[in-house]
């Protein structure tokens, strides 16, 4: 009996898998590669999220919103700004100098006009367009998704932003593409109607929007990290992960804490369930 | 009861042990079961508690320039209204003297302001009595009048005559620079 | 058995509530003292389980009731307020949205369990079809909230849902648009099965006050389908069932902590981190995992209306099982032939969920093109969601009813004790053997 309920178990989780299967469809898989947050036990690494931010801030921005996040978010716990003897994020001197240098859409209160003023750490990271139709008016059609769940948003999350940012390459001969397209063997799509090559080995991949936005040296690291496209992308991946999840590494250490409490209470139900059923057959 | 675990089939033979509530075991489990219970009884209660997006509203800088002598200011903070107020050498005076008055909440003027700063005085625009909002300049005290049940205040914002049991409210707030407060 | 009750009040407030409201008598005769059959395996804790994650679900569902908003503009955004702002509110979500899945995990153990054992048998018919109750309420309930946060999936699964009501004849198009409250998805609907959702947990409730009701009466069933014959045959549920479900009960929190902490949105999908837009369709529509049977049952058929009448009576089904199945031994376990059957059963199940996760048109053998059969090649998921299909009306429909004349059963015990003390390694230490001498 049990081993038919394992049998049934590893079937089921099988079943559960599938639908990863699907993923990405027509997509390459993933690039491999290692983050400090990966797997039960892994962290944001703080200098890394800071120089991902830099590259959110120089490279990303100007196109993409993050509209579900707000400045002092960048102070709080586990954060690229946080500061343990900060406690208030709001006080966080960096996160009340980045909040400063963007300006803020407001209401003037005596005339009424809308104008603009520098940013406090409650103020949201602004839209870089004033709606959908002048997003879309200024990349080709195509609307910039915001970042604020991308990580969450995308099978495979941080490995997959990575995969597509180190992505972009040269299109094989025999793809037809236009100029607002590029080519990205990571980019899910089907590119059977533009590709006039062999039938049986169409292109893995799909055809993006945004064209390569890292380049070598796009950005300066303060901390003198190299700034290859490698890990501009690996950097950025990671700021975008954290800002998909702020609260992943709490939720990681609380979920250690939780699984030695139950292992431990298990054991003991075990023990207090053996003792009450010791002298009666069953 | 646990004695009629008999008609159970414990074995007639065995050393007449039956599951015996008060074993360490037992104790032991229901401790932890009661321990899980609480320590995650904790995240639920704390959840209520005001959240990280009202708690970034709960301080504000204000700057000061923006107010002429004579006048106020009055900004949203917390949900309630602030009245910051630039107060003319006159008004200074005035509440000064109230000191010695009968006061129904004793405190002089000394007390309601930071040192050094009379002139400005910040306090919560939120009548004592049941919350309404006083209006400036009016009363017979020159401070605040309610319109609502005729509390009259001075201009130190104490309450001087009407049915307001309290001065207005001082909140917590600090001189950043000469022209910059922050409160709360 | 609903018997005499051996409840003595023993203090002073104690008789006094006793007599006025005898709350305590019936927690006493329904947790404590109620004769319990001593042979239950671990597959009859799921009805404990099943209780704790009820309770799981409405507690942290009303916590989060205090922060979402139910509108079209802000739905998402509030939940990942919730996610980011709201103290401990990524515990509270995550909890919610896994306990979905592990609910229906439990849920579906528990019924593979019934079925197996012939929990389903008279007297226990209103017991069974009262699950069926819950059973349906639970996937409501489940549809509605995952509309909730208003992301991809979210909306595109409640338009592909809504529009199966347009399937049928006549009322089809006027139900809809009463469903919708509007010409599509949109804010009405979105509030209403907020509404909704919040109610029906409530209900879920109470038919599970009638299910452990409707048990109590004749009591549990037991692996070995003999009816309990003596006290010698049960053992008080308290301490025994009490810890065994305890026990049980902490094993499944392991695994539900496993996916909250360490992989919480393992069980959903993607897109649904997308906030909604009724102007692009995702390219694959997938509803959570616990409908993907149903889903590939719907797919499997090509008409739009057979298909909706064949998912809802594969539900349908279960309600009249009792009266389906014509065997007069209950427990599988001397069932030898049904059994076989069962377990394919169980693997047309999960074939089915499998499919429902896939393309229809993909191929299920990777690369290996046969003919086309109808409309669609054999070595499709269609086909094998076909088939898989076939097998779960037959087994209803015609392998119970017939198994039931046909099949020669083994030898069923006398009683629950008699073959609990005829095996050799459930002796307690120090007893003796040949117990039948016991007299």
């Amino acid at each position: 009996m049990l081993r038919k309920g394992i049998a049934l178990a590893a079937f089921g989780l099988t079943v559960l898998a599938a639908p990863v299967a699907l993923a990405n469809a027509g997509a390459a898989p993933v690039r491999e590669t290692e983050f400090s947050f990966d797997g039960p036990l892994g962290t944001f690494d703080q200098a890394q999220l800071q120089r991902g931010y830099k590259i959110y801030r120089e490279v990303c921005s100007s196109c993409h919103s993050m509209n579900l996040l707000s400045f002092r978010n960048l102070g709080e716990k586990g954060g690229p700004f946080y500061d343990p003897k900060i406690k208030n994020p709001n006080d966080n001197p960096f996160v009340k100098s980045i909040a400063k240098d963007y300006q803020i859409n407001d209401i003037d209160s005596e005339t009424g006009d809308v104008v603009q003023r520098p940013g406090t750490p409650a103020d949201r990271f602004p839209n870089p367009w004033a709606n959908e139709a002048a997003a879309r008016a200024s990349n080709g059609g195509a609307l910039p998704p915001d970042l604020s769940v991308i990580a969450k948003a995308r099978h495979h999350g941080a490995h997959y932003i990575y995969s597509l940012l180190t992505g972009f390459r040269e299109p094989p001969a025999g793809l037809k593409i236009s100029p607002n397209q590029h080519y990205n063997p990571w980019f899910p799509g089907d590119l059977t109607s533009a590709w006039s090559g062999d039938p049986a080995h169409v292109p893995a991949g799909g055809l993006i929007a945004m064209a390569a936005p890292l380049a070598p040296d796009k950005v300066t690291f303060d901390d003198g990290t190299a700034s290859t496209v490698e890990n501009q992308a690996k950097d950025v991946a990671a700021f975008l992960a954290w800002a998909s999840e702020p609260t992943a590494t709490a939720r990681k250490q609380f979920g250690l804490a939780a699984m030695i409490y139950l292992l431990i209470f298990s054991g003991l139900l075990y023990a207090s369930y053996r003792r009450i059923w010791r002298n009666v057959a069953h | 009861m646990a004695d009629t675990v008999v008609g159970a089939n414990p074995d007639p033979h065995a050393a007449g042990e039956d599951p015996n509530r008060r074993d360490f075991i037992h104790i032991a489990a229901t401790i932890a079961a009661a321990g899980a219970v609480g320590s995650l009884a904790w995240p639920f209660i704390d959840q209520m508690n005001p959240s990280g997006d009202t708690l970034a509203l709960a301080s504000v800088e204000f700057d000061l320039s923006k107010v002429e002598p004579g006048q106020q200011v009055t900004i949203k903070w917390r949900g309630k209204p602030l009245f910051i107020r630039s107060r003319t050498g006159k008004e200074i005076a005035e509440a000064i003297k109230g000191n010695t008055a009968d006061l129904r909440d004793p405190q002089v003027d000394e007390e309601r302001h930071k040192p050094g700063k009379a002139e400005w005085l910040i306090l919560v625009g939120s009548c004592t009595h049941l919350g309404c909002v006083p209006t400036f300049g009016g009363g017979d005290f020159g401070g605040w009048f309610c319109p609502c049940h005729g509390s009259h205040y001075d201009t130190s914002g104490r309450i001087r005559k009407g049915p307001a049991p309290k001065n207005l409210a001082v909140p917590e707030y600090t001189f950043l620079s000469d022209t910059k407060v922050k409160v709360g | 058995m609903s018997g005499h009750s051996n409840y003595e009040p023993k203090s002073g407030f104690e008789k006094w509530l006793d007599v006025r409201l005898p709350i305590v008598r019936l927690a006493y005769d329904s947790i404590v003292d109620f004769p319990t059959p001593k042979n239950l395996n671990y597959w009859y804790t799921f009805g404990g389980i099943l209780a704790v994650c009820l309770g799981i679900q409405l507690v942290t569902g009303i916590v989060l009731a205090m922060h979402y908003v139910p509108h079209v503009d802000y739905a998402f955004a509030s939940v990942e307020s919730i996610m980011r702002d709201v103290n401990y509110g990524w515990l509270i979500r995550y909890m919610h949205a896994n306990g979905a899945s592990m609910f229906f995990v439990a849920v579906y153990i528990h019924m593979f369990r019934g079925l197996y054992y012939g929990s389903y048998k008279a007297p226990r018919e209103v017991l069974w079809i009262l699950g069926c109750v819950i059973y349906l309420l639970m996937m409501a309930t489940a549809f509605m909230g995952y509309v909730l946060p208003w992301g991809q999936m979210s909306f595109h699964g409640a338009v592909v849902i809504t529009n199966l009501f347009g399937a049928l004849p006549v009322v089809g198009q006027a139900l809809t648009t009463w469903l919708w409250g509007g010409f599509a998805v949109d804010n009405p609907t979105l509030n209403r099965f907020f509404s909704l959702h919040y109610l029906l947990p409530f209900m879920i409730a109470g038919v599970v006050g009638l299910h452990i009701w409707a048990l109590h009466v004749p009591g549990n069933n037991n692996p070995t389908g003999v009816n309990v014959k003596s006290k010698e045959d049960t053992v008080p549920f308290h301490p025994y069932y009490t810890v065994k479900d305890g026990f049980a009960i902490s094993v499944f929190l392991i695994l539900f902590a496993t996916f909250v902490f360490f992989n919480p949105n393992a069980l959903g999908h993607a897109d649904n981190y997308i906030p909604a837009n009724p102007l692009v369709t995702p390219a694959h529509i997938v509803p959570e995992w616990y409908f993907l049977p149903f889903y590939a049952i719907l797919r499997a058929v090509p008409d739009k209306l057979m298909g909706v009448l064949l998912m809802f009576g594969a539900i349908a089904t279960l309600f009249v099982l009792p009266w389906l199945d014509t065997s007069k031994v209950r427990s599988m376990r001397y069932r030898p032939t049904a059994k076989l059957y069962f377990m394919i059963f169980v693997l047309a199940c999960l074939v089915l969920g499998y499919c429902g996760g896939q393309l229809p048109d993909n191929h299920v053998i990777p690369g290996l093109s046969t003919f086309k059969l109808i409309d669609a090649d054999l070595n499709s998921f269609v086909w094998l969601s076909r088939i898989a299909t076939l097998y779960y009306f037959s087994y209803f429909l015609i392998l119970l009813p017939v198994l039931g004349l046909t099949e020669t059963p083994l030898p069923q015990p006398e009683s629950i004790s008699e073959p609990v003390l005829s095996h050799p390694a459930s002796m307690p230490a120090g007893a003796t053997a040949a117990p039948e001498k016991k007299g």
